[in-house]
């Protein structure tokens, strides 16, 4: 039995944050129905990542939207409208992630929403909260990162503002939301009511620098500074980054700076045996290593430093990933096949429940292939 | 009322990613107990940014560890283990993040602690799951983003492999735990039978990048390429992007491209290339025409047309602004000797209310009398 077995979710949500959410509660058991406008469907479906096509949407909305129901309706048709209410009525989770004042303007806010449905868990993504000047404002992952303060923290110090090169605000929103929801899945469970879950991109993306914002408020207000070369974390010391081989490329984490110099046999690091010069050298300190490490292959390192179990890894791209038995041994990739037979690779959810993964070999739904089943099934 | 009142959680966890976890369950109400070795405590105590300590521990030790309690036990002496095995048998949850082995070793591996408690949930972060070539590599936030092909994604072309400044895996396998912790609580009010939930910092690495990654095993396996210039999304169009102005930088993302063409005084003919496969081109393009005016200029231009665009704040910038202030994502956090210090509160909202506590972390075996009393171990 999966743990979500008989919770029915309708999710009205779009693009990414939402549905994410969507998708990992369907992969813990619940059904989930996704509410699409009629004859357009969720955006995403036609939101490309390199062009691709699968099968009349891209692989943003495949990869996104597996394993979910779609059911067709027009919010502005009373008709339709009452439909959807009648299957709320039924439901016990409702998520939607239009612009602040949309859903509500549809007839369908959390007071109505309660109303119909007492014990209703409610969960709803915005871009920024409750900023009230900012509720027209798009709410985009790429902008939100750019106000976030995110794009000072990745790339060099003379980079200029660098994006990290994922829908990261939208990717822990639609995890914040999980995690609120199951909260809430929970709490009736024990205690029979129902609740409003809210989080945001803007929020979610302060969230994920919560130990950089907390730093900033206690060092006065001090600049965020990256490193000159090497950069991964502009508040860790050196040799904290990643660093070209002869032939590749190493990451190093945390490391006592003469140990490395030992090790590596790269005798200017001896000199710098204090652990507080680790952080006020770092420029200099991985100048050093940077030079160094570009006279030996990366496995040559890797034999240097592994024995002394000193954090240390090789940098691999996709390519290199899927052929490590490393990475085949964990069955992260799962085929899953659509209703007219189409198939396609995507991940599998990542947690792992008594030794069992939860695998669905169910693609996402062609727009409203489910509606008149469900209309029947429910009664609407 | 929270919604995890009453849960207590036994957080065996250190570092980063077990105890944002922790975290998230305390805001949510639940009783978060460190266990932790003596004098020490856990090794984060130690693991600073530039070199931030408060009251003995480091900051971000501060910033995760807010809002939890400490007992401290010698997990190799046997009169600690027997009161840790007494206090696993009152508690809902456990968290590790120890490497496959160090548990069976000292005896709390989930097989015997379910002898002592059948209702636990327990819960593990491991960095690479617990089988495969990889089990004894160090677990640590940028290697998995070194090996999960995360740092391919971000800069620019010809940039070095770029790691995410932040320690992004963790916090997400974080979440990730907290996930599959708060189902098996649902799943036990069902069967009022514990759990085994498992998370690795490699396979939320993998769920992190699932759109791309989805793209890549159906596309060829062609790998993800940076854009030359202006890179902020390697499987993206133009102009997806931030760019300089003549007095800073905006970010651009979607909007109808024939419009932007206008507005930047480019010409119409662009309007025919590829925006994903002419991307580098149309970048550079649209790159030296933002150089003209300043930041402000381009907005209000831009916006008026419906183009998606936003200013690029630096820390001052946002969190000295007002729409920070209105968020109320602050909060006072009190310590024991009677300072206080800063930090952000959950990002979670329940019933119009955000999750707030000015409750410190533990300093080492604060709580380990009062718990022994309480508990009567």
């Amino acid at each position: 039995m999966k743990p979500l077995e008989d919770l029915l979710i309708i999710d009205f949500s779009q693009f990414l944050s939402g549905p994410l959410a969507g998708l990992r509660l369907a992969d813990l058991g619940a059904r989930v129905i996704k509410v699409e406008k009629k004859g357009e469907g969720d955006l995403s479906r036609t939101r490309y990542n390199s062009n691709l096509d699968l099968n009349g949407a891209s692989s943003i909305f495949h990869s996104l939207n597996r394993n979910k129901e779609s059911f067709e309706a027009d919010l502005k048709n009373q008709e339709d409208l009452d439909k959807i209410k009648d299957l709320i009525k039924q439901a016990d989770v409702v998520i939607q992630n239009f612009r602040p004042g949309v859903f509500e303007r549809l007839g369908l806010g959390y007071e109505v929403i309660k109303n119909l449905n007492p014990k209703i868990i409610y969960a709803e993504v915005s871009g920024y909260g409750e900023i009230q000047s900012w509720k027209n404002k798009p709410g985009q992952d790429l902008l939100v990162q750019a106000l976030s303060g995110i794009t000072d923290l990745t790339g060099n110090a003379t980079d200029g503002p660098v994006s990290m090169g994922l829908a990261v605000a939208d990717i822990f929103a639609g995890n914040h939301l999980t995690q609120g929801v199951l909260a809430a899945v929970l709490q009736r469970a024990i205690k029979g009511v129902g609740c409003k879950i809210q989080v945001s991109l803007l929020e979610s993306i302060f969230d994920l620098q919560f130990e950089m914002l907390t730093t900033y408020f206690q060092d006065g207000g001090a600049d965020t500074i990256r490193t000159e070369t090497n950069n991964a974390h502009a508040y860790l010391g050196a040799p904290y980054g990643i660093y070209k081989t002869e032939n590749g490329y190493l990451a190093i984490a945390m490391a006592s700076i003469p140990q490395l110099g030992l090790l590596l046999n790269c005798e200017p690091l001896l000199d710098f045996e204090q652990p507080a010069v680790w952080f006020s050298k770092r420029n200099e300190i991985k100048g050093i290593l940077a030079n160094h490490l570009l006279s030996r292959t990366t496995d040559y390192w890797l034999g240097c430093l592994e024995p002394a179990d000193i954090w240390c890894a090789e940098v691999l791209d996709w390519k290199g990933l899927i052929k490590k038995n490393g990475f085949k041994e964990l069955g992260m990739i799962q085929e899953v096949k659509m209703t007219d037979g189409f198939t396609y690779q995507t991940t599998r959810c990542p947690i792992t429940i008594d030794s069992v993964n939860f695998r669905s070999g169910i693609a996402a739904p062609h727009l409203g292939e489910n509606t008149k089943a469900i209309c029947k099934e429910f009664n609407l | 009322m929270k919604p995890l009142d009453g849960i207590v959680v036994l957080e065996f966890s250190q570092f980063m990613a077990g105890p944002s976890a922790g975290l998230r369950l305390a805001d949510l109400g639940a009783r978060v107990i460190k266990i932790e070795r003596p004098e020490t405590g856990e090794a984060g105590r130690n693991i600073a940014t530039k070199n931030m300590y408060l009251d003995g521990s480091s900051l971000v030790f501060h910033t995760a560890n807010r809002n939890k309690e400490s007992f401290t036990a010698n997990l190799k002496d046997k009169e600690d283990l027997k009161k840790v095995n007494s206090l696993i048998a009152k508690a809902d949850v456990l968290t590790h993040n120890f490497r496959p082995g160090v548990m069976e070793k000292i005896g709390l591996d989930y097989d015997s602690v379910v002898q002592i408690n059948p209702k636990l949930i327990y819960a593990t972060v491991t960095g690479y799951s617990r089988k495969g070539e990889w089990i004894a590599k160090p677990g640590q936030d940028l290697l998995i983003q070194a090996i999960s092909g995360l740092t391919h994604l971000s800069g620019n072309q010809n940039d070095l492999p770029t790691p995410f400044g932040a320690a992004a895996v963790d916090m997400l396998c974080g979440t990730h735990l907290v996930q599959g912790i708060l189902a098996a609580l649902i799943k036990r009010t069902k069967t009022d039978k514990g759990a085994w939930v498992e998370v690795s910092l490699l396979e939320s690495a993998i769920d992190f990048q699932l759109e791309i990654f989805t793209t890549f095993l159906n596309n060829g396996k062609k790998p993800p390429l940076r854009s030359k210039t202006n890179n902020a999304h390697a499987l993206l169009e133009a102009p997806y992007g931030i760019y300089g102005t003549s007095d800073g930088h905006i970010a651009i993302s979607m909007g109808p491209f024939g419009i932007l063409l206008n507005i930047l005084g480019l010409s119409e003919e662009l309007h025919d290339l590829d925006t994903f496969i002419n991307r580098d081109e149309l970048k550079e393009e649209i790159s030296n025409a933002l150089q003209k005016k300043s930041t402000k200029e381009w907005l209000v231009e831009l916006q008026a047309k419906g183009l998606w665009c936003s200013e690029v704040n630096n820390y001052h910038q946002i969190l000295g602004s007002e729409e920070f202030k209105e968020l109320a994502m602050k909060q006072e956090v009190k310590l024991l000797d009677g300072t206080q210090f800063h930090t952000t509160r959950c990002p979670i909202r329940i019933n119009d209310e955000t999750l707030l506590s000015s409750k410190p972390a533990p300093r080492v075996g604060e709580h380990t009398e009062r718990i022994t009393q309480e508990f009567n171990i």
